[in-house]
């Protein structure tokens, strides 16, 4: 199968989307905000669907969208005891405006299935790119606030006795999350982000009960479920978000079984 | 005269609106062990904050080791308020471990140093076993434990708990206290240590700083816990009783103490 340039593209690209999903889900699954994440997608849609409306660039749209939707919820801070209503209305009331956009632009019924299921195969040099620069800002970002942040999920009152800013880190953590999104989005779509970001974070979680193993082995898990998600896809012909949900799903349902017969 | 270790001066705490401490003045000396009493809302957490530099007084003045209160000093370990732990799966030496320079920006290193620093704060403890497990898989006593050794970290000169006692029975409340006391000795550190109740406290505290209605009084347990000084703080007439060994607080019928605990969560 890598005789074809195209297969090529997706495994390069959802190889890179893929890692980093895995190690910024991570912290997300860590820090309790999977569902925040989710929002964040939707989000993305309506700024895709609405830059497809001006004749601009979707993913250009969809990372505006995300990242002001990123840094906004970052900025209601963590005390809102309604958050999950709050995240789960933004979340609706953003897919329904991303349908409204697409209701004007009938004509891209394809692209709105590739939004929000993805398509992975249809991914080309130009966008190759983009993810590479949107990956590599996700991790450098992660790495710079890394210490700070994970001490504020972990300890927040005390990170904030010690001087940790968790409006701050709330604020910037998110913005990378959305970044990581908008990259996630051209992989596995708007609809299945949590499959890469959330559900091998959440597998090593059960697994290994240290920091650095656990983020490698999230980033490892993505990566092979990505892959071999692909690999299926090229032998049956099979979406490919199909195979990554399934494989996201069975890894995580089997590491859930065995921590149950564990602590038995 | 040694410099003390937290001296507050005509200090008045606002929080949302509400005045919740008003012009006290306490002065705590270095390596004191001071027990933090009062009922719910009496503003334990809140004057704990304010020594963290959390909380900015409305008016007056904290000095802490004899310079101006400021946010983020490490020399003041702090023991927040328990909660769900967040993270269940981590092992404790990572969360403990974490919070070395963790304020500091990049990647979190960990160096020899830092690992030797991590290991010893655990041991001090007696809980380096105890943080190869889970922290979700520890009881809450062994959780405690884990995570005092996290508020040792830096070696602190002022050590700050609150509500360590909380959800622990008072077979692990006595081990707790006894534990802070020793540490307290090896260590030379000041400690306030806020709590609902005043037996488990008694022996090992040299004195109690109460708190009702705003105002606060300081001074050894046979100088506050008595019916007058707290009918002035509760604003309501208040029998003290001693029997055994133990103190009782009562207001008519009721166990204060023990009528707050059951209100708690």
């Amino acid at each position: 199968m890598f005789e074809y340039d195209f297969m090529r593209t997706a495994f390069a690209a959802s190889g890179i989307v893929a890692v980093v999903a895995g190690v910024v889900g991570y912290v997300l699954v860590l820090r309790g905000q999977s569902f925040a994440g989710h929002a964040l997608s939707h989000v993305g849609f309506t700024g895709a669907t609405g830059a497809i409306l001006l004749g601009v660039s979707p993913l250009g749209g969809l990372v505006l969208a995300t990242v002001a939707a990123g840094i906004g919820m970052g900025l209601l801070g963590p005390g809102l005891q309604s958050r999950d209503v709050a995240i789960g209305m933004v979340l609706s009331m953003a897919l329904g405006l991303g349908l409204l956009f697409l209701h004007f632009f009938t004509a891209y019924a394809t692209q709105a299935t590739a939004l929000l299921f993805g398509n992975v195969l249809g991914v080309d040099t130009h966008t190759l790119w983009a993810l590479a620069v949107l990956g590599v800002a996700s991790l450098a970002g992660l790495a710079a606030i890394a210490r700070p942040l994970l001490f504020a999920s972990l300890q927040p009152e005390l990170a904030e006795a010690r001087g940790v800013s968790l409006t701050g880190m709330s604020v910037l953590f998110l913005a990378i999350v959305a970044l990581t999104t908008a990259a996630c989005t051209q992989i596995v779509g708007v609809l299945l982000v949590f499959t890469l970001m959330v559900g091998p974070a959440a597998t090593a979680q059960l697994i290994s009960h240290r920091l650095w193993h656990g983020i490698a082995l999230s980033a490892a898990l993505a990566l092979a479920q990505a892959w071999a998600g692909l690999a299926l896809a090229y032998e049956t012909d099979w979406p490919t978000s199909f195979w990554i949900t399934a494989l996201s799903g069975t890894c995580y349902l089997l590491a859930v079984l065995a921590s149950l017969r564990r602590t038995r | 005269m040694t410099t003390p270790a937290i001296a507050l001066r005509d200090v008045t705490l606002r929080l949302g609106g509400r005045e919740v401490l008003r012009h006290i003045d306490i002065e705590v000396a270095s390596g004191e062990f001071i027990g933090l009493l009062g009922p719910n809302g009496a503003g334990k957490t809140t004057l704990l904050r304010a020594i963290l530099g959390l909380l900015p007084p409305a008016s007056g003045q904290i000095a802490v080791l004899g310079g101006a209160v400021r946010r983020g000093d490490a020399r003041i370990g702090y023991l927040p308020q328990a909660r769900g732990a967040l993270a269940g799966h981590l092992c404790g030496w990572d969360v403990v471990a974490l919070t070395a320079g963790g304020a500091r920006w990049g990647l979190p290193r960990l160096n020899r140093a830092l690992a030797r620093e991590v290991d010893h704060a655990l041991d001090l403890v007696g809980g380096r076993d105890l943080a190869r497990r889970p922290i979700g898989e520890l009881s809450g006593g062994e959780r405690q434990r884990v995570l005092l050794a996290q508020a040792l970290i830096g070696q602190p000169r002022i050590l700050l708990l609150d509500e360590p006692l909380s959800s622990l029975d008072p077979r692990h409340q006595h081990a707790t206290v006894a534990l802070v006391a020793r540490i307290r000795h090896e260590l030379g550190m000041a400690v306030i240590f806020s709590a609902h109740e005043l037996n488990p406290l008694l022996g090992a505290m040299d004195r109690v700083l109460y708190l009702g209605g705003g105002a606060a009084a300081l001074g050894t347990v046979a100088e506050v816990i008595t019916g007058p000084v707290l009918s002035l703080l509760y604003g309501a007439p208040i029998d003290v009783m001693r029997a055994g060994g133990r103190v009782f607080v009562m207001s008519g019928e009721h166990d204060i103490e023990r009528a707050d605990a059951c209100h708690t969560h």
